[in-house]
């Protein structure tokens, strides 16, 4: 490298603190700063694959007990937080292209919306978890699931502790999926706080790129808990 | 990323968000539906295309160039799914759990 190109580094720098002193160009500190969220989100993959495990593991021993249980769980509001969620995914995509493109209203509009699909989606999360403390479907010691019937044999009854098992891992994974929300949500407060502070041009966006990532993955989450979770045995 | 063109990353966007929403719609009609044993595999069929649009198109793994970011993803789809295949075939081929007349009446009928 010839002086003059060291000297101009230094005079970026001072116009752009971002671009760090350990990185050649900033394409590759922003290759390198996606490359770490996609290792976090590795771990992420075996953290919730453990958990969908041990719920493939139990919905295969139990199969008619978890189709009576998911019965109980209301799928219209699933489908919706789904659809919430795609949604969210979409604006998080339209406010990084409009960090790209300069559209500052654009990509302020769309962080604020991502947000409120969130809480929209966090929302239903409670009345579903309401409904379940109300019938007495939280596992532990005032559960009960009598008589209800196996969806498609209904002469039978379900086994109450399978049912419990199925009640378990839901709250467990979809309890999880929420944290993973709400964390998500903190993220993308400061994500809109640096966004309406002007950090973000078309040549710099990396931390909207990111917090994305970590967005689109909690909705890759929630795309396979839905079918898993609601859809078991639905066929009357 | 700014290189590709402006106009067709909001087509494609906005065509993604379409048939994730479709995909979403089918999923829930087709689980009303008696499909037997399809009913599961369409569900996570679908599942499974609706996470990979997400991740190609809306995670940008589409235009990833970088060769040891493609190795991370496969790599970990990878290690998930020897998680669960292995188990699974672990449990599938024990004992079970009640009578097999009874177990073969639980299962599919």
């Amino acid at each position: 490298m010839s002086d003059s190109t060291v000297v101009g580094l230094h005079h970026e720098e001072q116009h752009r603190p971002e671009k760090l002193h350990h990185f050649a160009e900033p394409e590759q500190q922003r290759d390198a700063a996606s490359f770490g969220m996609w290792i976090f989100l590795a771990t992420e993959v075996m953290f919730f694959g453990g958990l969908f495990l041990a719920y493939l593991i139990y919905r295969r021993l139990y199969f008619p007990d978890f189709g009576a249980a998911s019965k109980s769980i209301n799928a219209t509001l699933g489908a919706t937080n789904t659809a919430v969620l795609i949604c969210s995914s979409l604006t998080v995509v339209l406010a990084i292209w409009g960090a790209q493109t300069a559209r500052r209203s654009l990509m302020i509009g769309s962080l604020v919306l991502t947000m409120l699909f969130g809480l929209v989606f966090l929302g239903i999360k409670g009345v579903e978890y309401k409904d379940k403390f109300d019938e007495h479907h939280v596992p532990g010691a005032s559960f009960s699931f009598d008589h209800v019937p196996i969806p498609s044999h209904p002469d039978q009854y379900a086994n109450p502790r399978h049912a419990e098992i199925f009640f378990a891992l839901y709250f467990i994974m979809t309890g999880l999926h929420a944290l993973h929300m709400v964390i998500g949500l903190g993220i993308f407060t400061w994500l809109l706080f640096m966004a309406w502070k002007g950090r973000f041009t078309p040549e710099y966006h990396t931390p909207l790129e990111v917090g994305g990532l970590y967005w689109h993955f909690v909705d890759i989450v929630w795309i396979y808990l839905f079918p898993l979770l609601y859809l078991i045995d639905r066929h009357p | 990323m700014a290189d590709h063109s402006k106009s067709s990353p909001l087509r494609t966007y906005f065509g993604v968000w379409i048939a994730l929403l479709v995909g979403t719609f089918v999923t829930y009609e087709a689980a009303f539906i008696d499909l037997g044993r399809y009913n599961a595999i369409v569900a996570l069929t679908i599942a499974t295309i609706k996470a990979l649009i997400v991740a190609l198109f809306f995670m940008h793994l589409r235009h990833a160039h970088e060769r040891l970011l493609k190795l991370v993803v496969i790599a970990t789809v990878f290690f998930l799914f020897i998680l669960i295949a292995l188990s699974m075939a672990d449990y599938g081929t024990r004992d079970m759990p009640v009578a097999p007349a009874a177990f073969a009446i639980l299962r599919w009928s």
